[in-house]
């Protein structure tokens, strides 16, 4: 998919991830801990499109996500972190399975933990570093570790599911004509 | 030597590209593009962080705000009784509990009601007779009541549940937060017993407050008597006029009784023709028929139990 297709398909993803993730997630939280749908959003579509439009498209979320209600930290600092997100599993996908093809169910887990990881620990370390919320580092650990875990079991659903949309083609199904059976001949 | 006259070829044989082209053929963002949205991040945490309250992101965060505001008050409206769900699923048993355990705390709150209206009594006794002491400047034991006499011993006396072990001896003082309620016969190391001034034998010194005039109060016996207390002035030309108040004349060495505590007030004046002396039925202060804490006044000394002169309702000094 690409062109303007694909771009209409990540808006969309990047939306309803968000709406989902400020709506109806905080209801769901473990120890205060939500699933980052807009990141693993993220990582489905690093996975099967270009470390380009993957930086661009997590740069977009993480502006979004910056100034989405509930958020009252420095804007930037989610978009920096989806930013290196989207660039680091699209540079990872591309040397590994270059094509665009579907990845594996595994590889699909793997990269939303490791894009988990890698965004909340960016996220929690740029807040060390401005001292936006001034907590301390083994608390940060905590719930860095706590938000991927919680991660994990999102992206069983969410990054297939974006993986998915991305790789679909539009238009119209090319029409598939099944050959017709001969004739049974009466004996 | 021959033209070449095959059709040119659509391609070149060799592609040659720039390393700009080759990173724009496979997808990776150029370094200059990287660099620009770092920078553009980090431009935009210290615009935000420096603008405080009034930076430009505020706005934008307000109009989001605006829009996904009522969504999450609509999902918020949706997501509760689904979330609370498992709230709902509860067995018979862990109801019962629950309801167990309600039901005893409702027992406590009600008992702990019940006693409200005494323990505010037991305030207002404990700060009246502060007041009491205050005022007359000694120091008291606190005790409470814990027995009457019967009625046929034909004596009116009370147990109080403080003795020897609490300094008491006999013939000390004791008062309530009315006024004077009798002195101490007798102590054991626990409890006294207390002859109240209604006692037919007793006879307290008392002096008119108004004019410092001198008399005799003596018991008529009884707590159902309706004339429990008489006053005879030793001057027989005073006559004491109803509505004056009696307090202590006060013993050599404040045994028995000690000076200025109120005994009660005059509400009756009689003429003894005999006699040619006057006597008055005195109102006590004190209500005998409710004694609760009372205090025997003891020398001022480092007992905890004592009761201050300058003792504060709430907490004794």
């Amino acid at each position: 998919m690409r062109g303007t297709p694909r771009l209409v398909a990540a808006l969309c993803t990047v939306v309803v991830a968000l709406l989902l993730q400020v709506t109806v997630f905080p209801h769901l939280a473990w120890n205060g801990v939500v699933p980052d749908l807009v990141l693993l959003a993220v990582v489905g579509a690093a996975l099967v499109t270009d470390a380009r439009f993957a930086t661009l498209l997590g740069f977009g979320a993480g502006l979004l996500l910056d100034v989405a209600p509930p958020a009252d930290h420095a804007a930037g600092r989610w978009a920096l972190a989806l930013l290196v997100v989207g660039y680091v599993v699209g540079r990872v996908a591309h040397d590994h399975q270059p094509g665009g093809q579907r990845p594996s169910y595994p590889v699909m887990l793997a990269a939303g933990a490791a894009g988990a990881f890698v965004g909340t620990s960016l996220f929690a370390l740029s807040g060390l570093v401005l001292r936006d919320p001034a907590v301390g580092v083994g608390e940060l650990l905590e719930v860095v570790l706590a938000a991927v875990a919680y991660d994990v079991l999102a992206a069983v659903v969410v990054v297939p599911a974006t993986v998915w949309l991305f790789t679909r083609e539009p238009g119209p199904r090319p029409a598939q004509v099944t050959p017709r059976l001969p004739r049974r001949t009466p004996v | 030597m021959s033209l070449d006259t095959r059709p040119p070829r659509q391609r070149p044989v060799r592609q040659v590209s720039t390393p700009r082209e080759r990173l724009e053929a496979s997808g990776m963002p150029s370094r200059s593009l990287l660099v620009a949205l770092v920078l553009a991040c980090v431009a935009l945490m210290v615009v935000d962080l420096s603008g405080g309250k009034d930076s430009p992101i505020a706005p934008v965060r307000r109009v989001v705000g605006e829009v996904i505001g009522p969504a999450q008050a609509a999902v918020s409206e949706v997501m509760g009784p689904i979330v609370g769900l498992p709230g709902a699923l509860r067995t018979n048993d862990a109801l019962r509990d629950d309801l167990a355990v309600a039901k005893d705390r409702n027992a406590d709150l009600e008992a702990e009601l019940e006693r409200a209206g005494y323990n505010d009594n037991r305030y207002d006794e404990f700060a009246g007779m502060c007041q009491m002491i205050g005022d007359l400047g000694y120091a008291v034991s606190p005790a409470h009541v814990i027995g009457y006499g019967s009625a046929q011993s034909f004596s009116d006396t009370v147990t109080i549940d403080a003795g020897s072990d609490a300094g008491l001896r006999p013939d000390m003082t004791v008062l309530n937060n009315d006024g004077l309620v009798g002195r101490v016969l007798a102590v054991t190391s626990e409890t006294a017993t207390v002859l109240l001034i209604i006692d037919p034998a007793s006879t307290v010194g008392g002096r008119v407050g108004d004019n410092m005039e001198n008399g005799m109060v003596d018991g008529q016996g009884g707590f159902e008597a309706d004339r429990p207390l008489e006053l005879r002035l030793l001057d027989n030309t005073v006559v004491p006029q109803k509505g004056q108040a009696v307090v202590t004349w006060g013993s050599e060495g404040g045994a028995p009784y000690v000076s200025g505590v109120p005994i009660g007030e005059v509400s009756k004046t009689f003429e003894e023709l005999r006699l040619g002396t006057f006597r008055a039925v005195l109102e006590p202060y004190v209500d005998f028929t409710s004694l609760g804490l009372v205090g025997v006044v003891v020398p001022a000394g480092d007992d905890q139990r004592v009761i201050a002169a300058d003792c504060v309702p709430g907490g004794t000094r």
